[in-house]
């Protein structure tokens, strides 16, 4: 059994620019991703009627959302089908699976999904000022943790990891090691933001965030744009590159939506994600030949590599201790191009980028130097999963 | 400024209402389910558990210990100078219910899973925040 009847099929990714405080809007970095992936495919615009993006035009600040459908679509005048964003999904490419659902059931034929943001550049411009500045009050998913002081992510994630490492004894320097892996990575990658080697003391002495998550483990706001296309399998033939097949998808969330509630502090929603993509294919964990998981922060890098089942959980610090288990020539190797961490948060959108590069062997300096057929895709963290098995025959 | 001390207040609800000012009279109050009388946070107008309508605030005990922390460092708000004690606390009634909360009158490096807390209220200006500090023996 394959993710919808193995009729959607991924066909071209591209990148736009990506850096630090680039100085362009969101939706420049959008038309320019959009474009190479559209050539990446082999395709036109002409060729494009559905487009589907994460987040869509929610009240954020900072430069979250960098461009929308709706930009998109307009800047370069397409037809299309079907259209999609939203939020409310399972991880940040929950619309990129409905994607795929949307060319299978015959709503759009080649669809160009994609995640923008400009964070560096807009936080350049006073983020900080924006949250302590404005006559506003915690409302909604902020009403029970900003009056606390509960301000980021590495406050709410932190804790989670602190419960974590208090039940299993995972360490710093556990976490470090797998800093410093994307950080090796991202040395060969030249589109990475951070390439400079990072030692197990740079990664200790760096400036504590949020216990127990140092500057190094929080990812790296970006200026960038990644696009993904999603075909019909019947349209695939023929284009520039191998259809790449979505073997299985998962985007299950089996309890309350939140950052506190879970009953076990030790999983997150990628654990339900990942559990019930298992249940819709005939590969296991141990076919795997490398993963791409998202690293928003380190801690969850090493969830996702207990939800897909890579080790047991509870396990992930000695895993983390044996780098063949994860460095670029290893068993099972985690974020080839270095992650958010090192990569830039390109929001979810850089790991399916990354994952489809490798099976078609066009990574270059960092291309995994071994076949590689079955890739697993892990995007999100808290309550937020969603996660795909990518294959390429 | 969200107000002079530099801090973000909470947008205060039908729901949340008996939350956000119960400190004012000293009292914890947590949304309950009166069908099965589980407790529920953040208040909301059903329970998750068995979907009873018939809910709303109790008053808690106040009592709860510590699930999880983490000690931020960031200055994000003028008012939390850090180092201060990002908290998710479990009710003594029911440990499945967590308040994500601050801790005060507490050494950072003194924290531990486990440790058993009790509230105090901040109050700021229509609101009555519930902080945690440590029971003292």
């Amino acid at each position: 059994m394959t993710f919808v009847e193995d009729r959607a099929v991924i066909t071209g990714v591209g990148q736009s620019q990506i850096g630090r405080r680039i100085g362009r809007t969101g939706i420049d970095l959008a038309l320019e991703a959009a474009e190479r992936a559209v050539a990446h495919a082999g395709l036109t615009f002409d060729d494009i009627d559905g487009i589907a993006s994460y987040p869509g035009p929610v009240a954020a600040e900072g430069g979250f959302v960098g461009a929308t459908t709706h930009d998109v679509r307009d800047a370069f005048g397409l037809r299309t089908t079907w259209h999609v964003s939203g939020v409310e999904t399972s991880g940040q490419i929950g619309t990129m699976l409905d994607a795929a659902a949307a060319v299978a059931s015959g709503r759009a034929t080649h669809v160009l999904c994609f995640r923008s943001v400009w964070e560096a550049t807009a936080q350049a411009a006073g983020r900080a000022a924006a949250l302590t500045g404005k006559a506003v009050r915690a409302s909604g998913h902020s009403e029970f943790r900003m009056p606390f002081g509960a301000a980021s992510p590495a406050n709410w994630i932190g804790m989670y990891a602190q419960r974590y490492m208090h039940e299993f004894g995972l360490t710093r320097e556990q976490l470090g090691k797998l800093v410093i892996n994307a950080r090796h990575n991202a040395g060969l990658n030249p589109q990475a933001i951070y390439r400079d080697p990072m030692t197990m003391d740079d990664y200790l002495n760096a400036r504590m965030v949020s216990w127990p998550f140092g500057l190094y483990d929080c990812d790296v706001p970006a200026d960038g744009a990644t696009a993904v296309i999603v075909s019909r399998r019947e349209a695939a033939g023929g284009l520039a590159n191998a259809p790449i097949s979505i073997e299985a998808a998962g985007a299950a969330l089996y309890e309350r939506h939140s950052w506190d509630q879970r009953a076990d502090l030790t999983t997150m929603a990628s654990h339900d994600a990942a559990a019930s993509m298992w249940e819709t294919t005939s590969f296991t964990a141990g076919d795997v030949d490398f993963a791409t998981l998202y690293d928003g922060f380190s801690y969850l890098c090493t969830q996702w590599i207990e939800a897909f089942g890579f080790t047991e959980h509870g396990k992930v610090g000695p895993f983390l201790d044996d780098e063949e288990n994860y460095r670029l020539e290893g068993r099972l190797p985690i974020n080839p191009h270095g992650g958010q961490l090192s990569a830039g948060r390109l929001h979810g959108y850089g790991f399916v980028h990354e994952a489809c590069v490798q099976l078609w062997r066009q990574a270059g300096e960092r291309q995994i130097p071994k076949d590689v057929e079955l890739a697993a895709v892990g995007v999100g963290g808290g309550p937020e999963a969603g996660c795909m098995l990518l294959h390429l025959a | 400024m969200a107000d002079p001390e530099g801090r973000m207040l909470p947008e205060v609800t039908a729901e949340s209402r008996a939350f956000w000012t119960g400190g004012f009279e000293q009292e914890l109050r947590i949304y309950r389910c009166q069908a099965c009388r589980s407790w529920i946070h953040p208040p909301v107008g059903a329970c998750w558990r068995c979907r009873s309508r018939d809910v709303g605030p109790e008053v808690a005990s106040g009592r709860a210990k510590v699930a999880a922390y983490s000690i931020n460092h960031h200055p994000w708000f003028p008012a939390f100078p850090p180092p201060y004690v990002v908290a998710a606390v479990e009710l003594d009634e029911d440990p499945s219910v967590r308040l994500t909360t601050c801790l005060v009158d507490c050494d950072v490096d003194q924290v531990e899973v486990g440790m058993a807390v009790e509230v105090v209220f901040d109050e700021q200006d229509d609101v009555a925040l519930p902080l945690f500090r440590p029971v003292m023996a």
